[in-house]
């Protein structure tokens, strides 16, 4: 099991909320930046299986997120009170230990013009650009969830040094392949988009085909580690890429964890 | 055969759509899909067409189109006539085309689909649909990342629109009774985080008029009104967690957001309540400065509710009639002018008897 940093409420019982008749929630409470719960993964991962074998009838999407998991229905054959009573059940008893997750190492490159918020997180954590981008790489993180724009990654936990809130103002307009930090937690943008996290490098890595067979290359509960390419390096995956011509297995980790 | 649709202008918003991307949430992929279900499907019955097939989705006002070699079979959902213009030894001629009525476009000639009404979301429906190919399992358009319908965005002047096969045999159909406009409550459960407001504030999200905003979108629809007040134990955020269509969020500034199909997966603020399925057709229908008001049902009536739009769209559907049209100019513009008083009817509530009647009480 990855570890996420748990805090002591991990163990809190999960309880069934209700999206009127369209979705059920299991959530394990925790406010704001509240540490991930290992539970929900293998919970998801379980769910998933389910639905894939067809068990879980009127289910459209098992939606893993920090604390919480959420089955959509199809309110005309979903049986809700069948499916609450299942989830209930599923969060009382011990939830096995998850698969080997995938290990990834992205590449980053943190030249000034792809991290236009590095001098400032320096600024607010005393650290040299040096130090923070270290730490940042020296990052194991857990794919805590997908979220927010198609194969946006939800990256934790961050060095604590790093911790910043977003900027106040967001950036109308984030190039794709920006990495952030905020918070507890780290991002990549899959995607051109607004967004207020704190831009402190860019990958080159794609991260979503929406023609591909398996559109998304990082999924809930992968592994990730950022590894520094120099700017020609760089230059290069993001022209293969923008190209089609750069295959996202390039990344898998083959170091051992 | 696949025929071709060519957008002569596309109005204010145009994109592809059809019944929504299920399955692919967990990565992040938004529902989408028709804004009002409902209609989109019952214009594909109409067309002869499978529910889920994919149409244009048009808001406030329809696209000018025509047929590009082939002739296609169209329709409009929507609550205002359409024009038809064509060129004649004497010079163009127009005729007004009533929603809800198939007509066969030619090539060579224009269907400007109008300017809804009362309505907000209005669909351009062809026999055999919009045949652009599949992203993920559907043909609708998610603007934002950039894929599905036509190219991934919203269409423009001049785009060639795949769309039909051969107009199919039979003649052209037509809706007696087109649907309106419901403008009771929107029916609600409180939660998922309905503890995170003061009973005093869950009794004015149900009591208290709300105004949709004009920040309101496929993702939206924002209201203006006396805003909620959040208990200060727990204030607006929450952890993320997911999100579906017709989910309530309110965030710091206390005015309820009503999510709409393209809307995130997962969000941060508290949802106080969620609008029943039976619902989110009306949730496509807001126009800014429409008033809003909730009320809560219970889940059984949410299943009653559901189950009764269900009726009604097979009622609708069994009341389809045929008409005289094709190829006979004078009775085209004879159907059509008699349609017109049809229009009018779909815009009055009380002119459209058996229409979820009742449930606002």
């Amino acid at each position: 099991m990855p570890d996420h940093g748990g805090t002591d409420e991990d163990g809190a019982k999960g309880r069934v909320l209700r999206l009127a008749d369209g979705a059920l929630t299991l959530s394990f409470g925790g406010a704001p930046n509240t540490a991930a719960d290992p539970r929900v993964l293998g919970l998801a991962g379980r769910l998933r299986e389910e639905l894939a074998a067809g068990r879980l009838p009127g289910v459209t999407d098992v939606v893993p997120a920090f604390r919480s998991l959420t089955l959509c229905l199809d309110p005309a054959t979903a049986d809700r009170e069948s499916l609450a009573a299942r989830l209930g059940a599923m969060a009382e008893a011990p939830v096995p230990p998850t698969a080997e997750p995938r290990r990834w190492a992205l590449p980053i490159c943190h030249d000034a013009d792809l991290a236009p918020d590095l001098a400032d997180v320096c600024a607010a954590t005393g650290l040299a650009a040096s130090e923070v981008t270290a730490g940042h790489r020296a990052c194991r993180f857990t794919v805590l969830a997908l979220g927010f724009l198609p194969g946006f990654p939800y990256l934790g936990p961050l060095d604590a040094r790093l911790a910043l809130p977003r900027r106040a103002t967001p950036r109308l307009r984030v190039p794709a392949g920006s990495v952030g930090i905020a918070n507890a937690m780290c991002c990549i943008y899959p995607w051109d988009s607004p967004g207020g996290w704190n831009l402190i490098g860019r990958s080159p890595a794609p991260l979503f085909d929406p023609a591909a067979d398996v559109p998304n290359t990082l999924e809930a509960g992968d592994s990730v580690r950022f590894v520094a390419v120099e700017r020609p390096r760089f230059d290069d995956l993001r022209a293969a890429a923008r190209e089609g011509a750069l295959d996202p297995m390039a990344f898998r980790d083959r170091e051992a964890a | 055969m696949t025929g071709c649709l060519k957008i002569v202008d596309p109005g204010p918003m145009c994109t592809v759509q059809d019944l929504g991307r299920p399955g692919f949430r967990h990565l992040g992929v938004p529902l989408s899909g028709a804004a009002d279900g409902f209609r989109l499907r019952l214009l594909n019955r109409l067309l002869g067409n499978p529910d889920g097939a994919a149409g244009l989705e048009f808001r406030l006002k329809g696209p000018i189109v025509t047929a590009v070699d082939a002739p296609l079979r169209v329709a409009v959902a929507g609550d205002a006539p359409a024009d038809l213009s064509r060129r004649t030894a004497d010079g163009v001629e127009r005729i007004a085309i009533a929603p809800w009525r198939t007509i066969t476009l030619e090539p060579g000639e224009f269907l400007d689909s109008g300017t809804l009404g009362s309505l907000a979301t209005g669909y351009l429906g062809v026999a055999g649909g919009i045949d652009v190919a599949p992203v993920m399992g559907s043909r609708s358009t998610y603007a934002r990342a950039g894929f599905g319908g036509f190219r991934g965005r919203p269409l423009k002047a001049g785009d060639p629109v795949p769309a039909g096969g051969a107009v199919p045999d039979g003649g052209e159909r037509l809706l007696p009774r087109p649907p309106g406009i419901e403008s009771g409550p929107l029916r609600v459960l409180f939660g998922p985080q309905d503890d995170h407001f003061s009973a005093e504030s869950l009794d004015r999200f149900l009591s208290a008029p709300f105004t949709v905003s004009d920040r309101t979108d496929r993702m939206g629809a924002r209201l203006d009104g006396a805003p909620l007040v959040h208990r200060p134990d727990k204030g607006p955020d929450i952890l993320s967690d997911g999100l579906i269509p017709g989910a309530i969020q309110v965030p710091g500034d206390g005015r309820p957001i009503i999510l709409g199909v393209d809307c995130q997966t997962l969000g941060g603020y508290a949802k106080i309540a969620t609008v029943i399925a039976a619902d989110l057709w009306r949730v496509g229908q807001l126009r800014p400065g429409d008033p809003v008001r909730f009320a809560t049902v219970t889940e059984a009536e949410a299943d009653r509710l559901r189950a009764r739009v269900e009726a009604r769209l097979d009622d609708l559907t069994n009341h389809f009639e045929g008409w005289v049209g094709d190829g006979l100019i004078d009775e085209r513009a004879l159907y059509a002018a008699n349609l017109i008083d049809g229009v009018c009817d779909a815009r009055d509530p009380t002119h459209v008897p058996g229409f979820l009647e009742g449930l606002d009480r």
